[in-house]
């Protein structure tokens, strides 16, 4: 039956919808972000000291504006879904793509795990404030599948969406700030009696650097969006740049308020959850904990909301190239969505959500990320040796090149080494699975991979190809 | 009171996740394979659409 109607249709190529403009690049990456400003990067105080994370902030902030501005210019260029995936496939090889591929979709799943998981617990939290007790898995399970079925639904309704509430989020941090009256030191804000300097010295600062990682994570996934922007080479860096600009404004307002209002022994506490909403509570004003409470409920729904859609479309590309099975590369007639590495995900997301301890999930999430970093800098230095200045036309050039790819490649060695301080055992077993999965990809899955199928750029060939 | 509103977020996620299924088998049931994995990366504005240009293939 289904090969009648297949045939009584004319011949059509599905392609995802090209509708999304800068303003929902920005929704997607500070969406995905901004949930770290609210909690994850507070446990870098109880590593280094408020000291510490503030060094850890502007050193992470550096790191991850060297990531934006090198994702600027090449998926300014490769404008396909995939992102740093589809980049790794044209600039290095097959092998490297299918593990770029593996981090992203991890990385992004675990994250949208962590983030739903939270978002259950808040409200669990918030009805406790009130006096009642109920649990948080059907209203995780409840974000996650409504959040799935937006996806599922279209792309520019999702990001729109995200676009809100993360705007409203940012604003709750501003609000806090404002409440806080930084113009009147001493009034609200007790920075000279809580900064204590370096409780655990310089190595403190160096292990602070694995959660300072939280103020920044996800960036990178506007990258995902390349195939659906309306104008890639105006959109994309527009997007990514305003976004890290939002973030580096962000993280240190979030480090200002919070160091102002509680002790670092107890932002850096193993069971402090959130902490902007703790230090709205610090301030006794029932307008500013509310909103702040309603700020990290929306900033994790933003958070899991771009995940879902940056995992669906690196599932996706690399079922369109056959990396995987090709039937995840189907694209929704109607939606222009990829609908089954939607659905496929969603349980995959649940199950963690559900059933794996936050730090676990958030642990794996950020290896995953930093790996992918690693790469981007060797990305980075073949895309420009392949396609030279003037050879292609880019939708941004970054400026400074190498000392951004070297400076990353220096700043996510150091990181690798303040994880294995902390997760050394996490970091290993990672590495393992990351092996493992490549001995498949090499010795199974890559003989179904059509080699020249999966280029279909019409670029010059690279210089000295 | 509690109760209810636990139930409501169970019975709605089933029913989005329900109707999810139904569209997706739908959605499968109605048209072929080849419609549905006929993607191809990068329309890309800079280039123009690349499947009329017959792409790069090394």
């Amino acid at each position: 039956m289904t090969l009648q109607m297949e045939a009584a249709q004319p011949k059509q190529q599905l392609q995802l919808l090209k509708v999304l403009g800068p303003a929902h690049i920005w929704a997607l990456g500070v969406g995905i972000v901004l949930v770290g400003e609210f909690m994850g990067w507070n446990y870098a105080v109880g590593k280094g000291g408020a000291i510490g994370a503030l060094i850890a902030c502007w050193v992470i902030g550096l790191l991850y504006t060297c990531v934006a501005m090198i994702d600027s210019e090449i998926t300014s260029t490769v404008a396909a879904a995939g992102g740093q995936y589809t980049q790794a496939k044209h600039m290095i090889g097959p092998l490297m793509a299918f593990n770029v591929g593996l981090y992203l979709v991890l990385a992004y799943t675990m994250l949208e795990a962590g983030d739903v998981q939270v978002a259950g617990q808040l409200i669990q939290i918030g009805a406790g404030n009130l006096g009642y007790n109920i649990p948080w898995q059907p209203f995780t399970v409840l974000a996650l599948v409504l959040l799935a079925l937006m996806n599922y639904r279209g792309v520019l309704a999702t990001l729109t969406v995200n676009l809100v509430i993360t705007a409203a989020a940012f604003t709750s941090i501003i609000i806090l700030v404002i409440g806080t009256q930084p113009w009147n030191p001493g009034a609200v804000l007790l920075h000279k009696e809580l900064l204590t300097g370096l409780p655990y010295g310089w190595i403190g600062v160096l292990a602070s650097l694995h959660f300072g990682i939280w103020y920044y994570l996800g960036i990178e996934g506007t990258c995902q969006a390349a195939e659906e922007v309306r104008s890639p080479g105006r959109a994309l860096p527009m997007g990514t740049m305003l976004g890290i600009i939002t973030l580096l404004i962000a993280a240190a307002l979030t480090w200002y308020v919070c160091c102002g209002l509680l002790p670092w022994e107890y932002l850096g506490w193993d069971n402090e959850l959130a902490p902007l909403y703790d230090a709205a509570h610090v301030t006794g004003s029932p307008v500013l904990t509310v909103v702040l409470f309603v700020g990290t409920l929306f900033s994790a729904i933003a958070s899991a909301n771009g995940c879902i859609n940056d995992a669906a479309r690196a599932w996706f590309s690399m079922g369109r190239d056959r990396y995987l099975p090709i039937w995840f590369g189907a694209v929704h007639p109607g939606y222009r969505t990829p609908f089954r590495s939607i659905v496929f995900l969603m349980p995959v997301a649940a199950v963690f959500a559900l059933f794996i301890p936050l730090a676990q999930v958030i642990t794996f999430s950020i290896l995953s990320g930093l790996l992918n970093y690693t790469f981007m800098p060797i990305n980075m230095m073949k895309f420009r040796r392949m396609w030279p200045l003037g050879s292609i036309q880019r939708g941004f050039e970054h400026p400074f090149h190498p000392f951004p790819s070297i400076v990353l490649f220096v700043l996510c060695s150091i990181t690798f080494f303040a994880v294995y301080l902390g997760y050394g055992r996490q970091l290993l077993a990672m590495m393992a699975f990351y092996i493992t999965a490549s001995c498949w990809f090499a010795f199974y899955r890559y003989r179904y991979v059509k080699r020249g199928d999966q280029f279909t750029m019409p670029w010059p060939r690279p210089s000295g190809y | 009171m509690l109760d209810a509103i636990v139930w409501a977020a169970w019975i709605v996620s089933a029913a989005v996740f329900a109707w999810i299924l139904w569209d997706f088998v739908k959605t499968n049931l109605k048209y072929g394979e080849d419609t549905l994995i006929s993607s191809r990366e990068g329309v890309d504005d800079l280039f123009g659409d690349s499947s009329a240009a017959g792409g790069n293939k090394p």
